[in-house]
C-alpha cells in the first residue's frame, strides 16, 4: 500500500469513450510522480479522477489508506494548479489564497499568517492586493502554486501548469515547482505531454498511451530501457530513429546492413531503434547516409539524413564538426546500444 | 484635416441627434412653467416661464382623479416601489433560475431553458386576462404584489445570465470546489460579483420596463391607492374637460416631467457599471 492507490480504475464517458483503462498505481508519500504522454491519452482524466471532479467509473482510489471514490473533491484535501490557473478574477491576490483556507473555517488570524508565509515562499508578496489580471504570466502561476501550497494538503496535482508560459520562463518555473516540492516534501502528481518536463521534475514517470499505462520507473530507468516503440519514441529527443528489419537465426537484417550476433529466440519483422546521440559518424560504420538538413544548436549538431531505402534518419555530433549538405557520410552504432521492437505488437525483443 | 473634418461630421451628427431627443423634454419643462391660459393662447412655450413652483407644488401635493384620492407624490412612489421590486426580483429569479440551467446538469435543463425562453412569445398583454383571474383568485389585486407579482418571470434576463455563466470558464468552478466551495457558495462569491455589471444593466432595463408598465396596473387596480406615474398620466387633472374651467396643459407638462426623473437618476446612479456590463466582462 503506497500513499495514493490507484487500483484497476476505468473512466467511460456518458458518450462511450473510454479515457483510462483499469489502470493501477501506487504513489509513495513526498513522491513526484509525472504523468506524461500524447494529448487525449487519459493523463488528465486520471489526474482529474483523483482530484474529484471525474467521476470514477470502475476502481478504487484510495488516500492515506482511505477509500476516497466517493468522497466530495473539497473533502479529500488535495490542491490542483490549472493549466489556464483559474485564478479568481474578481479576488486579490491575497484573498485568492486565503479562500480555501476560509471555507475550511481557519480563524483570520491564522489564515493572515499562512498567506503571509506562503507569499513570502513564493515572492508575491508585493502583488497581494493585485488582482490576477495585472499579474504576468509568472507571477499568475506562482499565485496558482500559492493557492495549492497555503492550504497545505495531502497531495498537489498539477495538470500541465508550464504550457501556458513561454520558453524561458518555462524552464525557470520547472526548476522552482521541482525545488518546491523537495522542500516541501509533498506527495505531487504533474501531467505533462513534454517529455522534458516529464524526464527533469520526475522522481517516477509514467508514460500512458491510449488510457493505459505503457510503463512505469524513473526517467533514466525508461530512456535506458524502453518497453515499447511508443514509450522509446516518446522518450528522448530528437526522437530515437526506427529502421525495418528483419530477425531471423540471431541476424538482423536490414535493407542497408546486418548486425550479427543477436541473441534472441525470436523471428520475424522487428523495428530496431537507436537513439541520435547513439549514432556516431565513423570510416569502418555500416550505416550509409546522404546528409540533407542540419540543425545547429550551438554545443550540438542535430545531422538529418536519408539512408540507402530512402528512410530518414537522424544522429547527434559536437557542435565543432562541420556537415556539408549533400555530404556521404557512415554511421556506426555507438557501444552497441541499440533496441530491437516486435514490429507486430510493438514490444521489445530481448 | 480629412481626419477633423470627420470629427466634425461625426460630432454634428451626434449633437442632431442630442437635439431630437432634449428638444421635446425642453418643450415640455418650459411650457411647465407658463399659466394655462398662456398655453392654450399663445401654443407651447420655448422660454421660461414664472410659475415653476406654483405648478410643481400644485401637481405634487393636489389631489386627483375620480374620487380624489390620491396625489402625484403618492402616484410616484407607487410606481417606484412596482419598478424596484419588478427590477430586483427579476434579477435575483434570472440570475438563479440561470445558475441552475447552466451548472445543475440535470436531464432536462435544455428544454427546460428553451421553454422559458418561449415566454418571450407572449407577453403579459397577451395572457392578460389569465393573470388577471389568477391575480383576482389570490386576492392580490389592489396591492403591491399583485402589481409586481406576475411580472418577475424573465426569460430575457436568464437568457442574458446563461450566456454570460457559460463564458466562464470551468475551472473556476473546479478550483473553487478543490477550495472547499459548495455550489451555494460558488453563486454568491464566484456568479454574483463577477456578474455585478450584468446586474446592474439588467436592473436598468428591467426598472424601466417595470416603470413603464401601463396596461397592467391599470387592469389590476381599482382603489386609486394604488395608481401609478404611467397610468395616472392620462386620468388625472382630468377635471378640466368636464367642468367649465380650462384644461389643465401646464400641470401635465409638469407632472410629465416629474415622472421622467426617477428612471433618470437610477441610470445616472449605475450607468458606470451599466456602460461595462454591455461592452465587457471583467475576466
Amino acid at each position: 500500500m503506497g500513499f495514493l492507490d490507484i487500483d484497476k480504475v476505468t473512466k467511460i464517458y456518458p458518450n462511450g469513450t473510454k479515457a483510462v483503462h483499469e489502470t493501477s498505481l501506487s504513489i509513495e508519500e513526498g513522491e513526484f510522480m509525472v504523468f506524461v504522454g500524447p494529448s487525449g491519452c487519459g493523463k488528465s482524466t486520471l489526474l482529474r479522477m483523483v482530484a474529484g471532479l471525474e467521476d470514477i467509473s470502475q476502481g478504487d482510489i484510495s488516500l492515506n489508506g482511505k477509500l476516497i471514490n466517493r468522497v466530495d473533491p473539497s473533502e479529500r484535501d488535495v490542491a490542483m494548479v490549472f493549466q489556464n490557473y483559474a485564478l479568481y478574477p474578481h479576488m486579490n491576490v491575497f484573498n485568492n489564497l486565503a479562500y480555501g483556507l476560509k471555507n475550511r473555517g481557519v480563524d483570520k488570524a491564522t489564515i493572515k499568517e499562512k498567506v503571509y508565509e506562503t507569499s513570502e515562499l513564493l515572492q508575491i508578496s508585493q502583488y497581494l492586493n493585485s488582482k490576477p489580471a495585472v499579474l504576468s504570466g509568472g507571477q499568475r502561476q506562482r499565485v496558482a502554486m500559492g493557492r495549492a501550497i497555503v492550504r497545505n494538503p495531502k497531495i498537489f496535482l498539477f495538470d500541465e501548469p508550464l504550457s501556458n508560459l513561454d520558453a524561458l520562463l518555462r524552464i525557470k518555473m520547472r526548476l522552482e515547482i521541482k525545488k518546491l516540492q523537495r522542500k516541501m516534501g509533498v506527495t505531487s502528481i504533474f501531467v505533462t505531454h513534454d517529455q522534458v518536463e516529464a524526464m527533469t521534475l520526475a522522481d517516477r514517470l509514467a508514460v500512458i498511451n491510449n488510457g493505459v499505462i505503457e510503463q512505469l520507473g524513473t526517467p533514466i530507468e525508461i530512456y535506458n530501457n524502453p518497453h515499447s516503440v511508443f514509450v522509446a519514441g516518446f522518450i528522448g529527443s530528437p526522437q530515437m530513429n526506427f529502421i525495418d528489419a528483419e530477425l531471423k537465426n540471431n541476424t538482423l537484417i536490414t535493407e542497408d546492413f546486418t548486425i550479427p550476433n543477436f541473441l534472441s529466440d525470436f523471428n520475424g519483422n522487428v523495428l530496431i531503434g537507436i537513439r541520435p546521440e547513439h549514432l556516431s559518424p565513423s570510416k569502418k560504420g555500416e550505416i550509409n547516409i546522404t546528409i540533407d538538413l542540419v540543425e545547429q544548436l550551438g554545443s550540438d549538431n542535430i545531422v538529418y539524413g536519408e539512408m540507402i531505402g530512402g528512410k530518414e534518419l537522424c544522429f547527434r555530433s559536437p557542435g565543432n564538426i562541420g556537415f556539408n549538405l549533400g555530404d556521404k557520410s557512415s554511421l556506426e552504432i555507438v557501444e552497441n546500444k541499440f533496441y530491437v521492437f516486435d514490429k507486430n505488437s510493438g514490444k521489445i525483443v530481448d | 484635416m480629412n481626419n477633423k473634418y470627420s470629427q466634425i461630421f461625426a460630432h454634428l451628427i451626434l449633437f442632431l441627434g442630442m437635439m431630437v431627443m432634449i428638444i421635446p423634454i425642453w418643450i415640455a419643462f418650459a411650457s411647465s412653467t407658463h399659466e394655462n391660459v398662456a398655453i392654450l393662447s399663445e401654443g407651447m412655450k420655448w422660454g421660461l416661464g414664472d410659475q415653476l413652483l406654483k405648478n410643481y407644488s400644485e401637481v405634487l401635493n393636489q389631489t386627483g382623479g375620480f374620487s380624489q384620492e390620491i396625489t402625484a407624490t403618492k402616484m410616484f412612489i407607487n410606481s417606484f416601489i412596482m419598478a424596484i421590486g419588478i427590477a430586483a426580483i427579476k434579477v435575483i429569479i434570472s440570475s438563479m433560475s440561470a445558475f441552475a440551467i447552466v451548472y445543475f446538469r440535470f436531464k432536462l435543463a435544455t428544454p427546460l431553458f428553451w421553454l422559458i425562453f418561449i415566454t418571450l412569445l407572449v407577453p403579459l398583454e397577451v395572457r392578460i386576462l389569465p393573470s388577471y383571474q389568477i391575480v383576482s383568485d389570490l386576492k392580490l389585486t389592489n396591492s403591491y404584489t399583485g402589481l409586481i407579482l406576475p411580472l418577475v418571470a424573465s426569460a430575457t434576463a436568464t437568457f442574458f445570465f446563461r450566456q454570460f455563466y457559460k463564458s466562464i470558464p470551468d475551472e473556476l468552478l473546479e478550483s473553487a470546489k478543490l477550495d472547499g466551495a459548495n455550489s451555494w457558495k460558488f453563486f454568491i462569491d464566484f456568479l454574483i460579483p463577477l456578474s455585478k455589471t450584468m446586474i446592474a444593466a439588467m436592473f436598468i432595463f428591467m426598472f424601466v420596463y417595470g416603470y413603464s408598465q401601463y396596461l397592467w396596473p391599470l387592469i389590476m387596480t381599482t382603489s386609486e391607492q394604488y395608481w401609478t406615474v404611467v397610468m395616472g398620466m392620462k386620468i388625472i387633472f382630468m377635471e378640466g374637460y368636464e367642468g367649465g374651467n380650462l384644461p389643465r396643459i401646464a400641470e401635465r407638462f409638469a407632472y410629465i416631467i416629474l415622472s421622467i426623473i426617477p428612471p433618470v437618476v437610477v441610470i445616472i446612479f449605475l450607468q458606470r457599471w451599466f456602460i461595462k456590463g454591455l461592452i465587457q466582462t471583467e475576466k
